[in-house]
């Protein structure tokens, strides 16, 4: 078989070769599949990955679960005494209340996120909208500010922080740029067509642009036809319901973003969670739909749709795509890939998770994605059947009533997009690919020798570094940006409490230079703070073969 | 110096308590009213470790005795 022969010829990526056999031990990719197995089988998964899927979510400490409830129990009784102490006006209520007349009525601010804003989060508030100067590019610029009431209020020094290493914006291929072949094309545009339309797709704001656009993104995707919208949260949200309705079933992951989960929920159909990258758990929630039908009336369901997304963004994860899509066409029903982070990221093209597992584009129904990323735009798009998109063009609420995208974003786009396909003329495009390749598989090496608990794929540019305990989350956030280096440190509610993580987003324009100084940066204040919590040591990269002890088994 | 960098590691491990405890993210007065508490819940503590604990044990350990004493007594009476 012609998989089994490209196992056994050369070395994977890190490092690893195949074992005696050819069959890679780890992860899914087990044994040889026998000849007369059918590729969509999934009970037999080892002719489904054409490489190792290495994804890794190592168990919290005990320890350190402890030591974090222990800290925000300490955290939620301060809290308690502070609200009293407001509430009896011995402290100054500097939050948001409810006026006097309407103390009677359902309070406002007295659930659990109101509690932890107040209390938990203001303490630690001087980490994000953190207000920034120059283009967020590989380095930006930042405004220094200061505060002296413990972050109610903060004022400006006046100084400037310049060129802190950028590790959180999405910039996966640098794109983010004010100067290039991208920035002069947008600004011809711009003095052609101007900034805006001012009218929707139906009435007179299509133009030739949005049309070329389409045509180049149903080109890069390698679908029959694609549309663009203006937002990407909205691309979700507005065309899933058009897409299901009552009646239908939508299987959602259990981690995916709050726009499908809207979208989803907006369109009125039953939506059942499968647990997070968990094809067992699919498949199962797939065989319970087919055999017992609709909840009362035990009618068939009118369709199946099954929500996923290409790159989990706090996860760091990738969808089992070759499986999902093998469920897909076994129990009949649809797919809706949503590659926000993924498109561009991964694949040896730039073209998405489909590229990265070298899949057909023809097995997802629904491809969407956003320009946001990648790009260095504003936007999204869907791309499908010529069918499917006709129907969305008509039946879609962002077709018949949001703002089309503006002309010189559509330019910015396709400059991009042609970079990244090489059909410019230069290679820069592909060479950006394979240095944010090159960088994930460093980086995240890299750490993972240092001792911290990283979680996702190998593979994945995003890359969460688990923290745990709430004052390490406002620590580490500052003591980066005194090393001149600007993370994304994420808390409740955006994860589970006990998870809190800083999440880093590498990106084609961080040279190897500056990803020395970061991890430089990270070693020294993972030993300040104690943030190496792995027990699994790993040996530094050395040419041997991939055996079971190298990487942690992927949890089933 | 062996001074200085015992000095360290023990700010180090009173960094490490902030952290582990939160009291990194506090006010100055919620600080002193934390150590405040935790110092005089440590102390009394101590207290009744140092005080009560030797007590108890010398009483526990008459008792023993005088059990085992018994016995050995009964034991001298017979054989006589």
């Amino acid at each position: 078989e012609r998989h089994t022969a490209a196992l056994g010829a050369q070395p994977r990526a890190n490092g690893c070769s195949g074992g005696a056999h050819g069959a890679l031990r780890n992860g899914y990719v087990r044994g040889l599949p026998a000849p007369d197995t059918q590729i969509n089988h999934i009970v037999h998964n080892g002719g489904l990955y054409k490489r190792p899927f290495n994804e890794a979510f190592e168990e919290t400490p005990m320890l350190v679960a402890v030591l974090t409830y222990v800290g925000y129990g300490v955290l939620t009784l301060f809290g308690y005494l502070r609200d009293f102490m407001r509430q009896w006006k011995i402290e100054k209520c500097q939050n948001a209340t409810e006026r006097e007349e309407q103390k009677d009525f359902v309070p406002l601010y007295q659930d659990f996120e109101n509690f932890y804003n107040r209390n938990l989060y203001m303490r630690i508030r001087d980490s994000w909208n953190r207000p920034i100067c120059s283009v967020p590019g590989a380095k930006v610029d930042m405004m220094e500010r200061v505060s002296h009431d413990y972050n109610w209020t903060f004022t400006y020094t006046g100084r400037v922080i310049k060129d802190i290493i950028n590790m959180g914006s999405y910039n996966y291929l640098g794109f983010a740029q004010n100067t290039g072949t991208c920035q002069e094309a947008a600004a011809k545009v711009l003095s052609q067509y101007g900034a805006g339309v001012c009218s929707t797709r139906q009435e007179m704001g299509n133009v030739d642009k949005h049309e070329e656009l389409e045509k180049l993104v149903a080109r890069f995707l390698g679908v029959e036809s694609a549309m663009a919208y203006g937002m990407g949260f909205a691309t979700n949200s507005m065309n899933i319901p058009a897409l299901v309705g009552k009646g239908c079933l939508i299987l959602s992951d259990e981690l995916n973003h709050a726009s499908l989960v809207l979208g989803a929920r907006l369109s009125g159909a039953t939506i059942r969670i499968f647990k997070h990258n968990n094809m067992q758990s699919l498949e199962k929630l797939l065989k319970d739909a087919i055999v017992h039908g609709q909840p009362r009336t035990r009618r068939p369901w009118k369709k199946i749709l099954i929500l996923v997304e290409g790159i989990y963004s706090m996860e760091g994860s990738i969808v089992r795509l070759p499986e999902v899509i093998a469920l897909k066409k076994k129990y009949k029903s649809y797919l809706y890939l949503d590659e926000a982070h993924s498109i561009g990221a991964l694949g040896p093209h730039g073209r998405g998770v489909v590229d990265y597992f070298g899949l057909s584009p023809e097995d997802v129904d629904v491809m969407m994605g956003t320009f946001t990323k990648s790009f260095g735009a504003a936007g999204g798009y869907i791309g499908g059947k010529k069918e499917l998109i006709d129907y969305l063009r008509t039946h879609s609420h962002s077709a018949v009533y949001a703002t089309s995208m503006s002309p010189p974003v559509v330019e910015q786009i396709i400059t991009s997009m042609k970079c990244i396909m090489g059909e410019d003329g230069t290679t820069v495009g592909k060479a950006r690919v394979q240095q944010l390749a090159e960088n994930t598989r460093y980086f995240r090496r890299r750490l993972k020798e240092m001792g911290f608990i990283i979680y996702g794929n190998e593979d994945s540019p995003v890359v969460p570094l688990m923290l745990y305990m709430p004052a390490k989350i406002g620590a580490f956030g500052r003591e980066m940006l005194k090393r001149n280096i600007g993370v994304v440190v994420v808390g409740f509610p955006a994860t589970p409490i006990i998870e809190s993580r800083a999440r880093f987003c590498l990106s084609a324009a961080h040279t190897k230079e500056m990803l020395d100084t970061a991890l430089k940066e990270i070693d020294e204040v993972g030993d300040l703070l104690q943030l190496k919590y792995s027990r699994h040591r790993l040996v530094p990269l050395l040419d041997r073969p991939f055996d079971e002890t190298t990487y942690e088994e992927t949890e089933d | 110096m062996d001074i200085k960098s015992m000095k360290n590691y023990l700010y180090w491990l009173y960094c490490q308590f902030e952290l582990i405890t939160c009291s990194y993210l506090m006010e100055p007065w919620e600080k002193l009213l934390f150590y405040t508490f935790n110092i005089s819940m440590l102390v009394m503590v101590l207290y009744t470790a140092c005080i009560f604990v030797p007590v108890h044990l010398s009483m526990a350990f008459q008792f023993f005795l005088h059990l085992f004493g018994n016995q050995h007594e009964n034991t001298v009476s017979i054989v006589k």
